[in-house]
Protein backbone atom coordinates (compact mmCIF):
# COMPACT_ATOMS: atom_id res chain seq x y z
CA UNK A 1 0.00 0.00 0.00
CA UNK A 2 1.27 3.30 -1.15
CA UNK A 3 0.71 6.22 0.96
CA UNK A 4 -0.71 9.40 0.16
CA UNK A 5 -2.62 12.43 1.02
CA UNK A 6 -5.81 11.23 -0.97
CA UNK A 7 -5.49 8.01 0.63
CA UNK A 8 -5.62 10.10 4.00
CA UNK A 9 -8.18 11.53 3.52
CA UNK A 10 -10.11 8.91 2.25
CA UNK A 11 -8.96 6.69 5.20
CA UNK A 12 -10.53 9.81 7.50
CA UNK A 13 -13.87 9.94 6.05
CA UNK A 14 -14.07 6.06 6.37
CA UNK A 15 -13.24 5.88 9.88
CA UNK A 16 -9.70 4.49 9.02
CA UNK A 17 -10.69 0.81 8.52
CA UNK A 18 -9.12 0.25 5.10
CA UNK A 19 -5.35 0.29 6.33
CA UNK A 20 -3.50 -2.92 6.48
CA UNK A 21 -0.13 -3.50 8.81
CA UNK A 22 3.30 -2.05 7.17
CA UNK A 23 4.89 -5.52 7.00
CA UNK A 24 4.16 -9.28 7.27
CA UNK A 25 4.91 -11.14 10.43
CA UNK A 26 7.05 -13.72 8.57
CA UNK A 27 7.22 -16.97 9.38
CA UNK A 28 11.26 -18.31 9.17
CA UNK A 29 11.78 -20.53 6.34
CA UNK A 30 14.92 -23.03 6.01
CA UNK A 31 16.98 -21.53 3.50
CA UNK A 32 17.71 -17.64 2.59
CA UNK A 33 20.53 -16.50 0.99
CA UNK A 34 21.02 -13.58 2.75
CA UNK A 35 20.36 -13.33 6.62
CA UNK A 36 20.75 -10.22 8.70
CA UNK A 37 20.81 -10.32 12.54
CA UNK A 38 19.34 -6.91 14.34
CA UNK A 39 16.11 -5.75 13.42
CA UNK A 40 17.47 -2.00 14.76
CA UNK A 41 18.05 0.42 11.95
CA UNK A 42 21.21 -0.68 10.85
CA UNK A 43 19.69 -4.00 10.18
CA UNK A 44 16.45 -3.26 8.91
CA UNK A 45 18.59 -0.49 6.48
CA UNK A 46 20.90 -3.22 5.47
CA UNK A 47 18.28 -5.54 4.21
CA UNK A 48 16.40 -2.72 2.78
CA UNK A 49 19.13 -1.77 0.35
CA UNK A 50 20.17 -5.78 -0.23
CA UNK A 51 16.58 -6.02 -1.90
CA UNK A 52 16.21 -2.71 -3.32
CA UNK A 53 19.55 -1.60 -4.61
CA UNK A 54 21.40 -4.62 -4.87
CA UNK A 55 18.62 -6.47 -5.87
CA UNK A 56 18.80 -9.63 -4.05
CA UNK A 57 16.08 -11.88 -2.84
CA UNK A 58 15.59 -14.44 -0.30
CA UNK A 59 16.75 -12.82 2.58
CA UNK A 60 15.95 -13.02 6.11
CA UNK A 61 16.15 -10.12 8.89
CA UNK A 62 16.28 -11.94 12.34
CA UNK A 63 15.23 -9.84 15.57
CA UNK A 64 15.70 -11.27 19.19
CA UNK A 65 12.53 -9.51 20.63
CA UNK A 66 10.91 -6.95 18.22
CA UNK A 67 11.79 -4.43 15.70
CA UNK A 68 13.78 -0.57 16.26
CA UNK A 69 13.53 -2.04 19.85
CA UNK A 70 16.95 -1.32 20.53
CA UNK A 71 18.73 1.84 19.92
CA UNK A 72 17.04 3.02 16.93
CA UNK A 73 13.99 3.43 19.43
CA UNK A 74 16.58 5.50 22.04
CA UNK A 75 18.71 7.78 21.32
CA UNK A 76 18.24 11.38 20.75
CA UNK A 77 17.56 11.26 17.17
CA UNK A 78 20.46 13.75 15.50
CA UNK A 79 21.68 13.54 11.94
CA UNK A 80 24.66 15.29 10.73
CA UNK A 81 27.79 14.64 8.91
CA UNK A 82 29.67 17.28 10.40
CA UNK A 83 32.96 15.20 10.83
CA UNK A 84 36.82 15.73 9.89
CA UNK A 85 38.71 12.53 9.15
CA UNK A 86 38.98 11.43 5.59
CA UNK A 87 37.85 7.40 6.51
CA UNK A 88 34.64 9.06 8.35
CA UNK A 89 33.64 12.29 6.36
CA UNK A 90 32.58 10.76 2.86
CA UNK A 91 31.00 8.37 4.76
CA UNK A 92 28.78 10.27 6.93
CA UNK A 93 28.10 12.61 4.23
CA UNK A 94 26.74 9.47 1.93
CA UNK A 95 23.99 9.25 4.90
CA UNK A 96 23.46 12.80 5.42
CA UNK A 97 22.20 12.36 1.14
CA UNK A 98 20.52 9.38 1.73
CA UNK A 99 18.47 11.02 5.31
CA UNK A 100 17.62 13.95 2.46
CA UNK A 101 15.92 11.70 0.23
CA UNK A 102 14.70 8.97 2.67
CA UNK A 103 11.15 9.82 2.77
CA UNK A 104 10.65 9.88 -0.87
CA UNK A 105 12.36 6.97 -0.93
CA UNK A 106 9.95 4.81 1.72
CA UNK A 107 7.23 6.54 1.27
CA UNK A 108 7.20 6.82 4.81
CA UNK A 109 6.86 10.23 6.55
CA UNK A 110 10.02 9.99 9.01
CA UNK A 111 9.79 13.77 10.04
CA UNK A 112 13.35 14.62 8.55
CA UNK A 113 13.88 17.91 9.51
CA UNK A 114 16.63 19.51 8.26
CA UNK A 115 16.56 22.09 11.01
CA UNK A 116 20.89 22.98 11.55
CA UNK A 117 23.07 21.82 14.34
CA UNK A 118 25.59 23.86 15.75
CA UNK A 119 29.07 23.31 17.48
CA UNK A 120 29.86 26.37 19.81
CA UNK A 121 33.26 27.34 20.78
CA UNK A 122 34.18 29.16 23.78
CA UNK A 123 38.18 30.25 23.34
CA UNK A 124 40.82 30.57 20.64
CA UNK A 125 42.27 27.20 20.10
CA UNK A 126 38.55 25.52 20.02
CA UNK A 127 37.24 28.56 16.98
CA UNK A 128 40.64 27.20 15.08
CA UNK A 129 39.95 23.44 15.77
CA UNK A 130 36.12 24.67 14.27
CA UNK A 131 37.49 26.27 11.20
CA UNK A 132 40.16 23.33 10.23
CA UNK A 133 36.68 20.52 10.60
CA UNK A 134 34.73 23.18 9.03
CA UNK A 135 37.82 23.62 6.19
CA UNK A 136 37.85 19.61 5.71
CA UNK A 137 33.88 19.74 5.80
CA UNK A 138 33.43 21.63 2.78
CA UNK A 139 36.50 20.20 0.77
CA UNK A 140 34.53 16.85 1.48
CA UNK A 141 31.71 18.69 -0.43
CA UNK A 142 29.55 19.42 2.71
CA UNK A 143 28.14 21.92 4.27
CA UNK A 144 29.63 24.01 6.96
CA UNK A 145 29.22 27.58 7.77
CA UNK A 146 31.29 29.48 10.90
CA UNK A 147 29.10 32.07 12.68
CA UNK A 148 30.90 34.84 14.92
CA UNK A 149 29.53 35.70 18.00
CA UNK A 150 26.94 37.98 16.63
CA UNK A 151 26.32 35.25 13.83
CA UNK A 152 24.97 33.14 16.91
CA UNK A 153 23.31 35.75 18.81
CA UNK A 154 21.05 36.03 15.74
CA UNK A 155 20.45 32.42 15.49
CA UNK A 156 19.72 32.20 19.23
CA UNK A 157 19.38 35.34 20.90
CA UNK A 158 18.80 33.81 24.19
CA UNK A 159 22.59 32.26 24.73
CA UNK A 160 24.50 33.91 27.18
CA UNK A 161 27.64 35.24 24.93
CA UNK A 162 29.31 37.57 27.81
CA UNK A 163 29.12 36.27 31.57
CA UNK A 164 29.02 32.92 31.86
CA UNK A 165 31.67 30.79 33.13
CA UNK A 166 32.71 29.98 29.42
CA UNK A 167 31.59 32.74 27.02
CA UNK A 168 30.35 31.99 23.76
CA UNK A 169 32.82 32.99 20.65
CA UNK A 170 30.83 31.73 17.88
CA UNK A 171 29.74 28.33 16.50
CA UNK A 172 30.56 25.71 13.58
CA UNK A 173 27.11 25.25 11.70
CA UNK A 174 25.72 22.43 9.41
CA UNK A 175 22.61 23.96 7.80
CA UNK A 176 21.89 20.50 6.88
CA UNK A 177 22.23 18.56 9.54
CA UNK A 178 18.72 18.28 11.57
CA UNK A 179 16.86 15.42 13.69
CA UNK A 180 14.39 12.60 12.13
CA UNK A 181 11.61 10.43 14.28
CA UNK A 182 13.73 7.64 15.21
CA UNK A 183 10.93 5.00 15.23
CA UNK A 184 9.69 5.72 11.90
CA UNK A 185 12.89 5.49 10.72
CA UNK A 186 12.50 1.65 11.70
CA UNK A 187 9.01 1.40 10.61
CA UNK A 188 9.93 2.72 7.11
CA UNK A 189 13.04 0.43 6.43
CA UNK A 190 10.91 -2.23 7.37
CA UNK A 191 7.85 -1.31 5.32
CA UNK A 192 10.10 -1.11 2.50
CA UNK A 193 12.37 -3.83 3.30
CA UNK A 194 8.77 -6.26 3.79
CA UNK A 195 7.75 -4.95 0.20
CA UNK A 196 11.32 -5.67 -1.88
CA UNK A 197 10.42 -9.33 -0.53
CA UNK A 198 12.38 -9.71 3.40
CA UNK A 199 11.14 -11.77 5.66
CA UNK A 200 10.92 -9.62 8.76
CA UNK A 201 10.85 -11.97 11.57
CA UNK A 202 10.49 -11.01 14.87
CA UNK A 203 11.32 -13.23 18.98
CA UNK A 204 13.74 -14.90 17.10
CA UNK A 205 17.16 -15.18 19.27
CA UNK A 206 20.58 -16.26 17.22
CA UNK A 207 21.95 -18.47 19.91
CA UNK A 208 24.76 -20.04 17.86
CA UNK A 209 26.11 -19.80 14.34
CA UNK A 210 26.91 -22.89 11.61
CA UNK A 211 30.47 -22.81 10.66
CA UNK A 212 31.99 -25.32 8.91
CA UNK A 213 35.73 -25.41 7.72
CA UNK A 214 36.19 -21.79 8.34
CA UNK A 215 32.64 -21.03 6.03
CA UNK A 216 29.39 -20.13 8.09
CA UNK A 217 26.28 -22.03 6.99
CA UNK A 218 23.47 -20.65 8.71
CA UNK A 219 22.25 -19.62 12.23
CA UNK A 220 20.94 -21.43 15.17
CA UNK A 221 17.68 -19.74 16.34
CA UNK A 222 15.34 -19.93 19.28
CA UNK A 223 12.90 -20.60 16.26
CA UNK A 224 14.82 -23.71 14.90
CA UNK A 225 18.00 -23.40 12.30
CA UNK A 226 18.23 -20.90 9.08
CA UNK A 227 21.04 -21.80 6.58
CA UNK A 228 22.48 -18.85 4.38
CA UNK A 229 25.76 -18.80 2.99
CA UNK A 230 25.93 -14.94 3.90
CA UNK A 231 25.08 -13.63 7.26
CA UNK A 232 25.59 -9.79 8.52
CA UNK A 233 25.60 -9.41 11.84
CA UNK A 234 24.60 -5.65 12.91
CA UNK A 235 23.13 -5.96 16.55
CA UNK A 236 25.30 -2.87 18.02
CA UNK A 237 25.57 -2.69 21.70
CA UNK A 238 25.57 -6.85 21.61
CA UNK A 239 28.08 -7.15 19.56
CA UNK A 240 30.29 -8.87 21.53
CA UNK A 241 28.08 -11.38 22.80
CA UNK A 242 26.32 -11.98 19.69
CA UNK A 243 30.27 -12.44 17.84
CA UNK A 244 31.65 -14.32 20.52
CA UNK A 245 29.09 -17.10 19.64
CA UNK A 246 31.29 -17.32 16.38
CA UNK A 247 34.49 -17.57 18.36
CA UNK A 248 35.25 -13.86 17.56
CA UNK A 249 36.92 -11.34 20.09
CA UNK A 250 36.48 -7.47 19.63
CA UNK A 251 37.87 -4.52 19.89
CA UNK A 252 34.59 -3.31 21.87
CA UNK A 253 33.60 -2.76 25.03
CA UNK A 254 29.65 -2.55 25.81
CA UNK A 255 29.08 1.34 27.74
CA UNK A 256 25.66 3.01 28.45
CA UNK A 257 24.70 6.37 27.32
CA UNK A 258 21.83 8.12 29.06
CA UNK A 259 19.54 10.55 27.42
CA UNK A 260 16.58 13.00 28.71
CA UNK A 261 13.66 14.59 27.59
CA UNK A 262 11.80 17.23 29.22
CA UNK A 263 8.03 18.11 29.70
CA UNK A 264 6.20 19.60 26.56
CA UNK A 265 7.66 23.30 26.28
CA UNK A 266 6.49 26.19 23.82
CA UNK A 267 9.45 26.79 20.53
CA UNK A 268 12.61 28.01 22.18
CA UNK A 269 15.20 25.69 20.11
CA UNK A 270 14.70 26.31 16.19
CA UNK A 271 17.86 23.34 15.69
CA UNK A 272 20.48 21.59 17.75
CA UNK A 273 23.17 22.95 20.07
CA UNK A 274 26.26 21.05 21.63
CA UNK A 275 28.17 22.90 24.04
CA UNK A 276 31.92 23.27 23.55
CA UNK A 277 32.89 23.44 26.80
CA UNK A 278 31.37 20.37 28.45
CA UNK A 279 29.85 17.66 26.14
CA UNK A 280 25.85 18.32 26.09
CA UNK A 281 23.89 18.50 23.15
CA UNK A 282 20.29 19.69 23.04
CA UNK A 283 17.18 19.83 20.81
CA UNK A 284 13.39 20.36 21.00
CA UNK A 285 11.28 17.94 19.46
CA UNK A 286 8.22 18.39 17.56
CA UNK A 287 5.81 17.98 19.97
CA UNK A 288 8.24 20.38 22.38
CA UNK A 289 10.15 18.24 24.59
CA UNK A 290 13.67 19.15 25.45
CA UNK A 291 16.12 16.25 24.35
CA UNK A 292 19.42 16.48 25.67
CA UNK A 293 22.46 14.13 26.35
CA UNK A 294 25.96 14.25 27.60
CA UNK A 295 29.03 11.78 28.16
CA UNK A 296 28.50 8.10 28.35
CA UNK A 297 28.43 7.04 32.14
CA UNK A 298 32.37 5.42 31.13
CA UNK A 299 31.76 1.74 32.72
CA UNK A 300 30.48 -1.16 30.95
CA UNK A 301 27.14 -2.16 31.27
CA UNK A 302 24.34 -3.92 29.37
CA UNK A 303 21.91 -2.45 31.81
CA UNK A 304 19.91 -0.01 29.62
CA UNK A 305 19.80 2.46 32.53
CA UNK A 306 22.54 4.76 34.28
CA UNK A 307 23.48 6.15 37.34
CA UNK A 308 22.81 9.27 39.24
CA UNK A 309 26.66 11.31 38.97
CA UNK A 310 26.26 11.33 35.19
CA UNK A 311 22.93 12.66 35.06
CA UNK A 312 23.98 15.18 37.86
CA UNK A 313 27.00 16.24 35.35
CA UNK A 314 24.66 16.40 32.25
CA UNK A 315 21.78 18.66 33.96
CA UNK A 316 24.66 20.65 35.89
CA UNK A 317 26.66 21.58 31.67
CA UNK A 318 22.76 21.91 30.50
CA UNK A 319 21.93 24.45 33.30
CA UNK A 320 25.35 26.04 32.53
CA UNK A 321 24.20 27.13 29.20
CA UNK A 322 20.91 27.13 29.35
CA UNK A 323 19.95 28.70 32.93
CA UNK A 324 16.42 29.25 31.45
CA UNK A 325 15.66 25.29 30.81
CA UNK A 326 16.38 24.88 35.01
CA UNK A 327 12.73 24.92 36.28
CA UNK A 328 11.79 22.41 32.55
CA UNK A 329 10.55 19.06 34.37
CA UNK A 330 12.68 15.86 32.98
CA UNK A 331 9.29 13.62 31.95
CA UNK A 332 11.91 10.65 30.75
CA UNK A 333 15.46 9.73 31.05
CA UNK A 334 16.92 6.63 29.32
CA UNK A 335 19.97 4.80 28.35
CA UNK A 336 21.53 2.87 25.23
CA UNK A 337 23.58 0.42 25.34
CA UNK A 338 26.58 1.02 22.58
CA UNK A 339 29.46 -0.44 20.93
CA UNK A 340 32.76 1.70 22.26
CA UNK A 341 35.17 0.78 20.05
CA UNK A 342 39.03 1.70 20.64
CA UNK A 343 39.31 4.83 18.57
CA UNK A 344 35.28 5.43 18.66
CA UNK A 345 34.97 4.78 14.95
CA UNK A 346 32.38 2.11 13.61
CA UNK A 347 33.60 -1.33 11.64
CA UNK A 348 31.82 -2.71 8.72
CA UNK A 349 33.69 -5.53 7.57
CA UNK A 350 34.09 -9.18 6.22
CA UNK A 351 35.41 -11.53 9.34
CA UNK A 352 38.16 -13.98 9.10
CA UNK A 353 34.62 -16.02 9.05
CA UNK A 354 34.01 -16.67 5.56
CA UNK A 355 30.45 -15.32 4.62
CA UNK A 356 30.22 -13.94 8.22
CA UNK A 357 30.20 -9.89 7.75
CA UNK A 358 30.38 -7.47 10.90
CA UNK A 359 28.63 -3.98 10.87
CA UNK A 360 29.20 -2.54 14.71
CA UNK A 361 31.38 -0.34 16.99
CA UNK A 362 29.24 2.48 16.08
CA UNK A 363 29.69 4.11 19.80
CA UNK A 364 27.30 7.02 20.43
CA UNK A 365 26.59 7.95 16.70
CA UNK A 366 24.78 5.06 15.04
CA UNK A 367 21.68 7.11 14.58
CA UNK A 368 22.71 9.45 11.89
CA UNK A 369 24.55 7.00 9.82
CA UNK A 370 21.73 4.32 10.06
CA UNK A 371 21.09 4.69 5.85
CA UNK A 372 24.97 5.00 4.56
CA UNK A 373 25.75 2.01 7.27
CA UNK A 374 22.65 -0.17 5.88
CA UNK A 375 24.00 0.78 2.06
CA UNK A 376 27.45 0.28 3.09
CA UNK A 377 26.87 -2.81 5.06
CA UNK A 378 24.43 -4.25 1.95
CA UNK A 379 27.14 -3.33 -0.63
CA UNK A 380 29.71 -5.57 1.09
CA UNK A 381 27.49 -8.30 1.55
CA UNK A 382 26.35 -8.45 -2.20
CA UNK A 383 29.50 -7.94 -4.04
CA UNK A 384 32.22 -8.94 -1.01
CA UNK A 385 34.07 -5.67 -1.66
CA UNK A 386 33.71 -2.74 1.29
CA UNK A 387 31.80 0.29 -0.27
CA UNK A 388 34.06 3.11 -1.65
CA UNK A 389 32.76 5.38 1.45
CA UNK A 390 33.25 2.49 4.21
CA UNK A 391 37.00 1.50 3.19
CA UNK A 392 38.53 2.42 6.36
CA UNK A 393 35.69 0.95 8.46
CA UNK A 394 38.47 -2.15 9.25
CA UNK A 395 37.97 -4.46 12.21
CA UNK A 396 41.91 -5.10 11.86
CA UNK A 397 42.52 -1.16 12.39
CA UNK A 398 44.40 -1.05 15.45
CA UNK A 399 46.85 -3.89 14.51
CA UNK A 400 47.72 -2.02 11.43
CA UNK A 401 47.91 1.10 12.91
CA UNK A 402 45.23 2.78 10.63
CA UNK A 403 42.73 4.39 13.64
CA UNK A 404 40.40 6.64 13.01
CA UNK A 405 40.34 8.86 15.90
CA UNK A 406 38.15 11.54 15.20
CA UNK A 407 38.14 13.01 18.61
CA UNK A 408 41.85 13.26 18.79
CA UNK A 409 41.21 11.60 22.14
CA UNK A 410 43.39 8.77 21.89
CA UNK A 411 43.11 4.70 21.70
CA UNK A 412 40.39 3.56 24.85
CA UNK A 413 36.90 3.65 24.72
CA UNK A 414 37.22 5.44 28.49
CA UNK A 415 38.32 8.49 26.20
CA UNK A 416 35.79 8.82 23.75
CA UNK B 1 26.43 2.57 42.37
CA UNK B 2 28.10 2.25 45.66
CA UNK B 3 31.38 0.82 45.72
CA UNK B 4 32.78 -1.20 48.39
CA UNK B 5 36.08 -0.15 48.95
CA UNK B 6 38.26 -3.01 50.76
CA UNK B 7 39.83 0.17 53.18
CA UNK B 8 37.09 2.63 53.36
CA UNK B 9 33.81 1.09 53.01
CA UNK B 10 30.99 1.96 50.51
CA UNK B 11 31.84 4.99 48.54
CA UNK B 12 29.90 6.44 46.04
CA UNK B 13 31.12 5.63 42.03
CA UNK B 14 31.39 9.22 40.81
CA UNK B 15 34.60 9.65 43.24
CA UNK B 16 35.87 7.01 41.16
CA UNK B 17 37.60 7.00 37.24
CA UNK B 18 37.20 3.20 35.40
CA UNK B 19 39.58 1.73 33.28
CA UNK B 20 37.96 -1.56 31.90
CA UNK B 21 38.60 -4.90 32.35
CA UNK B 22 40.41 -6.05 34.88
CA UNK B 23 42.39 -8.70 32.79
CA UNK B 24 44.75 -5.63 32.32
CA UNK B 25 46.73 -6.58 34.81
CA UNK B 26 47.73 -10.07 32.90
CA UNK B 27 50.19 -8.18 31.09
CA UNK B 28 51.66 -10.38 28.49
CA UNK B 29 55.46 -11.27 28.22
CA UNK B 30 56.93 -9.21 25.67
CA UNK B 31 59.80 -11.66 24.86
CA UNK B 32 56.97 -14.39 23.98
CA UNK B 33 57.65 -15.55 20.39
CA UNK B 34 53.54 -14.51 19.78
CA UNK B 35 53.95 -10.66 21.59
CA UNK B 36 52.65 -8.61 18.99
CA UNK B 37 49.40 -10.88 19.18
CA UNK B 38 49.35 -11.23 22.62
CA UNK B 39 49.96 -7.40 23.02
CA UNK B 40 47.42 -6.42 20.26
CA UNK B 41 45.00 -8.32 21.86
CA UNK B 42 45.92 -6.76 25.85
CA UNK B 43 45.58 -3.57 24.55
CA UNK B 44 42.52 -3.77 22.06
CA UNK B 45 40.14 -6.77 22.15
CA UNK B 46 38.08 -7.42 25.23
CA UNK B 47 35.79 -10.38 26.07
CA UNK B 48 33.17 -7.56 27.22
CA UNK B 49 30.61 -10.05 28.60
CA UNK B 50 27.07 -9.58 29.95
CA UNK B 51 26.49 -10.42 33.13
CA UNK B 52 29.65 -10.87 35.82
CA UNK B 53 32.55 -8.88 34.65
CA UNK B 54 35.61 -7.69 36.77
CA UNK B 55 37.20 -4.08 36.01
CA UNK B 56 39.58 -1.70 37.21
CA UNK B 57 38.61 1.47 39.28
CA UNK B 58 40.85 4.38 40.42
CA UNK B 59 39.54 6.02 43.53
CA UNK B 60 40.77 9.33 41.89
CA UNK B 61 39.03 11.48 44.79
CA UNK B 62 39.81 9.58 47.50
CA UNK B 63 42.84 7.23 48.60
CA UNK B 64 43.87 6.96 45.58
CA UNK B 65 44.15 2.92 44.67
CA UNK B 66 42.99 0.45 42.35
CA UNK B 67 40.31 -1.54 43.40
CA UNK B 68 39.23 -4.38 41.06
CA UNK B 69 35.30 -4.31 41.39
CA UNK B 70 33.37 -8.05 40.66
CA UNK B 71 30.03 -6.43 39.25
CA UNK B 72 26.67 -7.91 37.02
CA UNK B 73 27.01 -5.08 34.54
CA UNK B 74 23.45 -6.38 33.49
CA UNK B 75 22.10 -5.21 36.45
CA UNK B 76 25.13 -2.75 38.08
CA UNK B 77 24.71 -5.27 41.43
CA UNK B 78 28.56 -5.00 42.87
CA UNK B 79 29.20 -8.32 43.85
CA UNK B 80 32.81 -7.67 45.47
CA UNK B 81 35.76 -5.18 45.42
CA UNK B 82 39.82 -6.05 46.47
CA UNK B 83 43.02 -3.50 46.22
CA UNK B 84 44.03 -4.84 42.96
CA UNK B 85 47.61 -4.67 44.79
CA UNK B 86 46.08 -7.82 46.78
CA UNK B 87 45.07 -9.15 43.18
CA UNK B 88 48.39 -8.77 41.29
CA UNK B 89 50.60 -10.22 44.52
CA UNK B 90 48.07 -13.09 45.03
CA UNK B 91 48.87 -14.21 41.36
CA UNK B 92 52.68 -13.18 41.86
CA UNK B 93 52.98 -10.42 39.45
CA UNK B 94 53.02 -7.35 41.23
Amino acid sequence: MRYNALRIFKEALTGHKGWTPAWRDAEPQKNYDFIVVGGGGHGLATAYYLAKVYKKSRIALLERRWIGGGNVGRNTTIVRSNYMMHGNQPFYELSLKLWENLEQDLNFNAMMSQRGIINLFHNDAQRDAAIRRGNSILLHGSDAVILDKAGVKELYPFLNTESARFPIMGGLLQPRAGTARHDAVAWGYARGADQHGVDIIQNCEVTGFKIENGEVKGVETTRGDIMAPKIGVAVAGRSSEVMAKAGLRLPIESHVLQAFVTEGLKPILPGVITYGAGHFYISQSDKGGLVFGGNLDYYNSYAWRGNLPTVEEVVEEGISIFPNIARARVLRSWGGIMDMSMDGSPFIDQTPIKGLYFNGGWCYGGFKATPASGYCFAHLMATDTPHKVATALRLDRYKTGHMIDELGAGAQPNLH
Amino acid sequence: MLIPHPLLGPRDAGEFTYLGDATLLDRPDWQSETAPQEFYDYVYTRENPPGVHRELWYHEYGDRNWIVVTRNVSTHEILGAELAQDVAKNKGTA
